[in-house]
Parts: C-alpha cells; sequence; structure tokens
C-alpha cells in the first residue's frame, strides 16, 4: 500500500517537472533572435520576401505566439511532438531515427565509465599512496581537466590518421554493404573511439570519487568488525565495501546523465555520429523549434526515468533505505 | 598560394606520346578512363532536401547535380555546352529563346524526358518558387511545346539573364509526370529525387550519408565511370582532413577544412587541391556601410574607409592567399561584364586620415574619432579573423571598432530587417550574370525587408535602380553589359558597399581521382567525367 502510493507521488511528480520543463523551454528559445524561415532564406543564398512569408505561412511561424503556445501544449497533452517543417518529417520520427544511436553511445560510454572508474577507484584506495594509486589518480586528473573534443581529435589523429586502426567517424562502413555479424563488428570498431572519448572524463570523476569513498568506508567500524570476525579481503571487499562504496557514484550517475547529453553534442558532432545530441545542436542553429523542443522533451524524460531507476538502486545496494 | 597541380587534358595527351614508346599498356593506363570503383564525398551541412529545384542551398545543389541534369552546362570561361538541350538560338530582339532537346533521354524511372518536362518545370517552379529564378524568369509570357524536342520561350520583355541559369542547380527540370497537381515544396521525390542524371539515388541515412549508384542507361555514353557515389555527412572540420588524409573520402569541395589546414594536406602525395570549377558561383566578399549610422551617411568617410583597409593583406595573410582583392563588386572571373575602370581606393591610411579630417571627424584627446561595431557573417573563422584584421586597420585612423559576434539567425535579423548594425560582412555569388547575385546588393528595394543577402546598406539611388532595371530588360547583349559597367562606376563611387575579395573556395580530392575538374561550374555540376587511376597500385 505504502508502495503504491509512492508510485503515484512520483508519477505526479515527474508529470509536472515535464510540463514544467516544456513550457520554459519553449519560451527560452522563441527568445532567440531569428526564425526558421530566415534560416533557410539565408542558406538559400538568395530569396525573396513573398518566398520567405510562404515558408512562414507554412511553418506556422506567422502566427502569435500565444497560439503557437497553445498548440505546443494541446499537442504535448495528446503525445504529439509536431512537425519539423525543415526536415520534412514529423519530430518523433526524427527522434526515433536517431535514439538508437545515442543510446548506444550514451549506454557504452556510461558503462565504460561506471565499471572502469569504479573499478580503478577501488584499485587505487587499496594501494593508496603507492606507484599504483599515484598513477591511477594523476592520469584521471588529467583526463578530468581536459577538453571532450581535444581528447576526441587527439585520439582520431593517433588512432586513425596515424595507427590506422579505427574509423575516423561515421557509424559503418557504407561501401563495404555489411549485414548480420560483419555489420555488428564494424558498428562496435566505429563505437570505440566515441564511447571512449564521452566515456573518459565520467571515467575520470568515478574513479576519483569511487577511490574517496572506498577509503571512507573502509575506516568504518563495521570493517574493522568484519575483519575481527575473519572475514578475507576479497569477500571483504565485494560484499562490504563495493556496494556502500558505489552509493556515491550513482547518485552522481544520475545527476550526470543530463550532461552526458550535453557532452555527447561535442562527441557526435567531431565523430559525425547520427545520434540525437548533434540534431538537437543543429536544431538550434536553425531554429527548427518544434525539433528541438521535442529533443529536450524527451531528454527530460529521459533523465527524470534515469533518476526514478537510481532511487531503486540505492535500495537495492543498501537495503536500510526504504522507497518513501 | 595553392598548388595547381591538376594537369591540363592538353599536357596529358603530350605527355601521352612521350610515354608511347614505353608501351601502349602504360599509356592507356594513365590517359583512359577506367571504369568502376565508389568515390566517397563529404557533404557539410546535410542537405535539407535533395532537389536544388526546392532549395539553392549549397549542400542541395552539391548532390543533386549529379541526379539531375541542366539544359546546358557552363566552361571555365562561363560559356554554354550542351546538356539536354543540344542547340538552343535567342532571336536578335531577345522576346524569343529556342532551345532543341536531346532525344532518348529517359529519367531514372524509365519515363522519357521531353519539352513537356521543360514547360511544366518553367510555368510551375523557375517561376513561382524558385528563390533565385523567379525574377529572371517573370517576362516569359508562353512556353510553346511544337514537338516533344523543341520547347519555345515568348517573353513579354527580353532577359538575358536566362541564359545563365540553365544548369542543373540553376535551372532544375523536374519530371512532370511525378510532381503534376502535387504540391511541390513537400513531395516526397523532392527526398528522393528522380532525374536524368549520371547517378541514380538509392538511399538516405539521415545524420549519415547519402548514397547514389551509377545510372546505366545514361544518355551520355560510356559515362559515369564511377559505380557509386556516396555523400557523408563529417561535421566537425579536423574530422573531415583526417577523413581526406586518411582516404576516407576522396573529394571535398567549398573550403572544406581550415585555411591554414589546406596547404598541408595540398602537399601530401595523396591529395590534391583545386580552386577551378566554381567560375559559375563567382564569390565576392564584401562589408556593407550601414548608411544611416551618423558617420558612415558621409561618403567621405565611406571612402577613408576604403583607404584604411589593406585589400592584399586580407587576400594574402587573412585569407592565406585563397582569394585576391576586390576591384568592383562584379568579378574579374565574370570577364563579360566586370568593368576593371570603376574608381579604386589605395591602401593609404594618410589618405584616409584627411578625408577623415574634412569630413569633420577629428581625433579626440584619446586619438580616437569615432566608434563603430562591426558584424561579421557568421560562417566561419575566416570572417571572424577579417573582423579582426578591420579593427586593427580602422584603429590606426583613429576609429575604435567593437566586434560582435552571433548565429546566423541572429544576423540575418539584426542586419537585414531590424539594420541595428554599423558594418557587416558577407558574401554573395555573383554568378554569370550580375542579375543573379549582385544587383541585389544594391536595389532600393531590398531595403529593411528582411531578405538575407540583399541591400543591407540602405543606399537607395535612382540612377543605380535604373541601370538595373533597364539592364534587365536590354536586348543586346553589349549594351547590357555597358550598363553594368556604369552600374559598377557608379557604386564604387557612391561605395555603400566595399568589396573586399574575390573568394576562391578550393576542392579537395584524392590524387588518383582523374578528370574530375572539368567545368565553370564543377562544384554543383556531376562527377561524371572523374574516374580513380589505380594504374600507379
Amino acid at each position: 500500500m505504502a508502495s503504491l502510493h509512492y508510485w503515484a507521488r512520483r508519477l505526479i511528480q515527474i508529470i509536472f517537472v515535464v510540463l514544467g520543463i516544456a513550457v520554459i523551454n519553449f519560451f527560452l528559445l522563441h527568445l532567440a533572435p531569428g526564425d526558421a524561415a530566415s534560416v533557410l532564406a539565408g542558406e538559400a543564398g538568395a530569396a525573396s520576401p513573398d518566398y520567405m512569408a510562404a515558408l512562414r505561412a507554412q511553418f506556422g511561424l506567422d502566427q502569435p505566439l500565444y497560439i503557437q503556445f497553445a498548440r505546443y501544449i494541446g499537442n504535448i497533452l495528446t503525445f504529439n511532438l509536431g512537425f519539423s517543417f525543415r526536415q520534412g518529417l514529423p519530430v518523433l520520427d526524427l527522434i526515433l531515427q536517431r535514439l538508437p544511436a545515442t543510446l548506444l553511445l550514451m549506454g557504452t560510454s556510461i558503462g565504460f565509465a561506471f565499471l572502469g572508474g569504479s573499478a580503478l577507484g577501488v584499485l587505487a584506495a587499496r594501494r593508496v599512496g603507492r606507484g599504483a594509486d599515484i598513477v591511477i589518480s594523476t592520469v584521471a586528473l588529467l583526463f578530468y581537466a581536459t577538453p571532450l573534443f581535444w581528447i576526441g581529435i587527439v585520439l582520431v589523429v593517433v588512432f586513425s590518421v596515424w595507427l590506422d586502426w579505427l574509423p575516423v567517424g561515421g557509424m559503418s562502413s557504407i561501401e563495404s554493404g555489411y549485414g548480420g555479424i560483419a555489420y555488428a563488428l564494424d558498428v562496435a570498431r566505429h563505437l570505440v573511439l566515441p564511447a571512449v572519448t564521452l566515456g573518459l572524463f565520467y571515467l575520470a570523476a568515478y574513479t576519483r570519487l569511487m577511490r574517496a569513498s572506498v577509503l571512507s568506508v573502509m575506516s568504518r567500524d563495521f570493517i574493522r568488525s568484519a575483519r575481527a570476525r575473519g572475514v578475507d579481503e576479497r569477500r571483504l571487499m565485494r560484499r562490504h565495501v563495493v556496494p556502500n562504496a558505489l552509493l556515491p557514484v550513482v547518485t552522481m550517475l544520475g545527476v550526470q546523465i543530463g550532461s552526458i547529453l550535453g557532452g555527447a553534442v561535442l562527441v557526435e558532432t567531431v565523430f559525425a555520429w547520427p545520434g540525437l545530441g548533434r540534431l538537437a545542436f543543429e536544431a538550434l542553429f536553425q531554429r527548427d523549434l518544434n525539433l528541438l523542443l521535442g529533443i529536450l522533451l524527451c531528454s527530460s524524460i529521459i533523465v527524470v526515468l534515469v533518476n526514478l531507476g537510481v532511487d531503486l538502486l540505492y535500495s537495492v545496494l543498501d537495503p536500510r533505505i526504504e522507497l518513501n | 598560394m595553392p598548388r595547381l597541380s591538376r594537369r591540363s587534358a592538353v599536357s596529358r595527351l603530350a605527355l601521352a606520346s612521350l610515354l608511347a614508346p614505353l608501351g601502349p599498356e602504360l599509356v592507356l593506363a594513365a590517359t583512359t578512363p577506367r571504369r568502376g570503383g565508389t568515390l566517397t564525398a563529404i557533404v557539410q551541412p546535410e542537405p535539407v532536401v535533395l532537389t536544388a529545384a526546392v532549395n539553392t542551398a549549397a549542400p542541395t545543389q552539391f548532390v543533386s547535380g549529379n541526379v539531375f541534369d541542366g539544359l546546358v552546362d557552363y566552361a571555365f570561361d562561363l560559356s554554354l555546352r550542351p546538356s539536354l538541350a543540344t542547340s538552343w538560338e535567342v532571336a536578335p530582339d531577345g522576346k524569343t529563346i529556342t532551345f532543341h532537346l536531346r532525344q532518348g533521354v529517359l529519367w531514372h524511372d524509365g519515363q522519357p524526358f521531353t519539352s513537356a518536362d521543360v514547360k511544366w518545370s518553367l510555368e510551375n517552379v523557375w517561376q513561382t518558387i524558385h528563390p533565385r529564378n523567379k525574377s529572371i524568369y517573370k517576362n516569359v509570357e508562353t512556353v510553346d511545346v511544337p514537338d516533344e524536342h523543341t520547347v519555345v520561350l515568348r517573353l513579354k520583355a527580353p532577359s538575358l539573364a536566362i541564359m545563365s541559369t540553365l544548369n542543373a542547380s540553376g535551372a532544375t527540370i523536374l519530371p512532370r509526370h511525378l510532381y503534376e497537381g502535387t504540391d511541390i515544396l513537400t513531395n516526397p521525390y523532392n527526398n528522393k529525387p528522380i532525374g536524368t542524371g549520371p547517378f541514380v539515388f538509392k538511399e538516405w541515412k539521415k545524420g549519415e550519408y547519402i548514397l547514389l549508384e551509377r545510372n546505366p542507361h545514361y544518355w551520355d555514353q560510356d559515362k559515369p565511370y564511377l559505380d557509386k557515389l556516396i555523400f557523408k555527412v563529417v561535421p566537425d572540420a579536423a574530422a573531415r582532413a583526417a577523413a581526406l588524409e586518411k582516404g576516407e573520402a576522396q573529394y571535398a569541395i567549398l573550403s572544406p577544412v581550415p585555411l591554414r589546414e589546406a596547404e598541408r594536406l595540398g602537399k601530401l602525395p595523396q591529395l590534391r587541391i583545386e580552386t577551378r570549377g566554381y567560375e559559375w558561383l563567382s564569390p565576392v566578399f564584401y562589408l556593407d556601410f550601414n548608411i544611416d549610422n551618423p558617420y558612415l551617411k558621409d561618403v567621405k568617410v565611406r571612402q577613408a574607409l576604403a583607404h584604411a583597409i589593406d585589400l592584399q593583406a586580407i587576400a594574402k595573410i587573412v585569407w592565406y592567399g585563397f582569394a585576391v582583392p576586390a576591384i568592383s563588386p562584379v568579378p574579374s572571373t565574370v570577364p563579360f561584364f566586370h568593368n576593371p575602370d570603376v574608381p579604386r581606393y589605395a591602401f593609404d591610411p594618410a589618405r584616409a586620415e584627411t578625408l577623415l579630417d574634412e569630413a569633420g571627424l577629428k581625433r579626440g584627446a584619446n586619438g580616437v574619432r569615432f566608434k563603430l561595431t562591426h558584424d561579421f557573417l557568421p560562417y566561419g573563422d575566416d570572417f571572424k579573423r577579417t573582423g579582426d584584421y578591420l579593427k586593427q586597420a580602422l584603429k590606426r585612423v583613429g576609429i575604435e571598432v567593437d566586434i560582435r559576434a552571433q548565429d546566423t539567425a541572429s544576423f540575418i535579423k539584426r542586419v537585414y530587417a531590424d539594420r541595428d548594425f554599423d558594418v557587416s560582412s558577407s558574401w554573395n555569388g555573383a554568378f554569370p550574370d550580375p542579375q543573379m547575385g549582385i544587383t541585389r546588393i544594391y536595389w532600393s528595394g531590398w531595403v529593411g525587408s528582411g531578405t538575407p543577402w540583399t541591400n543591407a546598406s540602405g543606399y537607395k539611388n535612382p540612377l543605380v535602380d535604373d541601370l538595373i532595371d533597364q539592364a534587365a530588360i536590354s536586348p543586346d547583349a553589349k549594351a547590357r553589359a555597358e550598363l553594368f559597367r556604369k552600374f559598377q562606376t557608379v557604386v564604387q563611387t557612391d561605395l555603400p558597399t566595399l568589396p573586399l575579395a574575390e573568394l576562391r573556395f578550393f576542392t579537395l580530392h584524392a590524387a588518383n581521382l582523374r578528370d574530375l575538374t572539368q567545368q565553370g561550374d564543377q562544384v554543383y555540376a556531376s562527377v561524371k567525367n572523374a574516374w580513380f587511376d589505380t594504374s600507379a597500385e
């Protein structure tokens, strides 16, 4: 019963948060000067006022703002994300086309950052003050401080241009016409550099966080008593230290999902990865507001859901935390 | 300076005859086009649609030019060469233009291409929705099609500019049977085009690539030589450079990498740099002075600014030699209309200071005469660097410049709608006829219309308007050229706009990609002549 109450409350919360974000987004984006019609006319190199007026009428941009807003809210409440006039496709279709690439990239890089960061953090904590710790901590600090796009470009120059091990960009080798397993391997080869680039920053953050967290847990009383009970080191780490030390890392993960989407813009641009981040970035400059609003709405839903997942994960990692 | 290493056809023939004693195979391999291979080109940004009839943005024209043929092509000297039209006549009074069409040409879906397609496209696309052609074709009263292979345009008043629009990008012919009775702007075939051209549209994976395949029924025998043509979307400039260097892409147009990278890449053995193929576009880069500004409204101040700016430095240093100083708004690459005898403003800061003093704008206690803002065209680093140079150059003569950055949508609104600027920069394609790209910068009707790349300065001169209007309907090519020469003299005297440089865009392509650049509109035309030379491997 308590759990049902909890879920109902969370659901209502989520709906209000997402609607609030949608409303703020709408008005924020309409503050930007210029519109989609002027961008299209600019790209065309030549245009006439009636050509631009025709575009505005077609896009619904000739309507007053409150009517555009009413339409937008009406659309959202009926789960309709609207139409991208620039791309000539419904916004939902465009998002669904790009979503798999984004989820693949995000999932891989987060997984890489989370697993790698936690492992390195544990390793550094266990060798605290010794060689391995110093190397791991220094390298982590270095990656934490280096801009994403620069890491990306350096990785391309080293691993693609000099060593010729991995492709420069894109998601697949178009000309090869691979299918099945060969295609999956081909995509995986294309995935390595962007996922590593996006993951390295977070890997560095999680390494540092996990190291500090493990050190703090290790000094706690229950660890000493477990040791006194004769629990061997490996089991001690696995059962007692790591689950407790993971809590702050998981919290951080939930908070950072949103910023990973932001980082994806850079990485997707550098590696020509056909994901949502790039689509959003281009939509902003092209003033394709329907598309941009749609992407932002979907991102906010993803972030809210991930945070819900993080809350659930807490109760798994630490049974003392209850869901209310 | 760019290294122009593509050998001309003539020197290659000479080389072939020298090599002849070495054995016929070697010579054949080096000079005879070879069938086969996949060409990966870089297109950036991703096109909005794939049919240049409804969108004249550069990426669209780049792809569309391989799917569609024009009535003609343009040679390097901008003369007309047959394509879908085998011959044409313009009546002496300029009021009748006749095209004789090639026979036996098929659309990619197997339907025959006929005069009806041309008539329909002219009446429903070029005269109505095409942003550039609308005014040029407005005098066409009727289009007669006496038979399937003849098109006769009958005009109320002459419009010789038509003869400069007739390639695949300038006047795309759409298949009437797929477009008639539909909403042209939203017709699904805009994104899966059916043309008559050398390559057939296969697939567009948004955000990744566009795939075209060889048209086996192409009318130009043996062509194209390439089996597949892929356009890859690569948004990052450094990644474009890496892809070209590594050979993952073999062809990219419109200065695809930063200028400082271009020289290094051009020197690599596997790459070539090419600045030909842009003659039909003929880009000219200029500053607009807002003549409603209290200082800039004085022609002496505008002339002083011209004297203060070193066009050689802009071309050689700021643009790394990928530009030559402009003399007039009609560039020298359009020799028929270019006027080299316009008033010139030599780089002379002392003269600039004298003119400013004469205008009553003496240096203040801090050495500053007055302040201006500069909004540079947000199309990349080169335009910002030009702004930095401008700031330095004008500081020397006592003018303080604040540089303002913004994105394209904001820039267009600020400069062309709100006119809330002092000095802005931009470039226009001049095209073979000033009426297509240049007169719009000066014609008074455009002021404050919010239309990008038109009259931003606010210049209104009835004499200039009159010259433009007369030239538009003049039936005589020579008389027309004379009108445009006079137009150039007037605007270079009044100087509402200061032409800075004729930009030399460059193409990068693989060294073994032969016979790529064949014509003056090459960048928006097909690669039907290109082939991969594997003889060295």
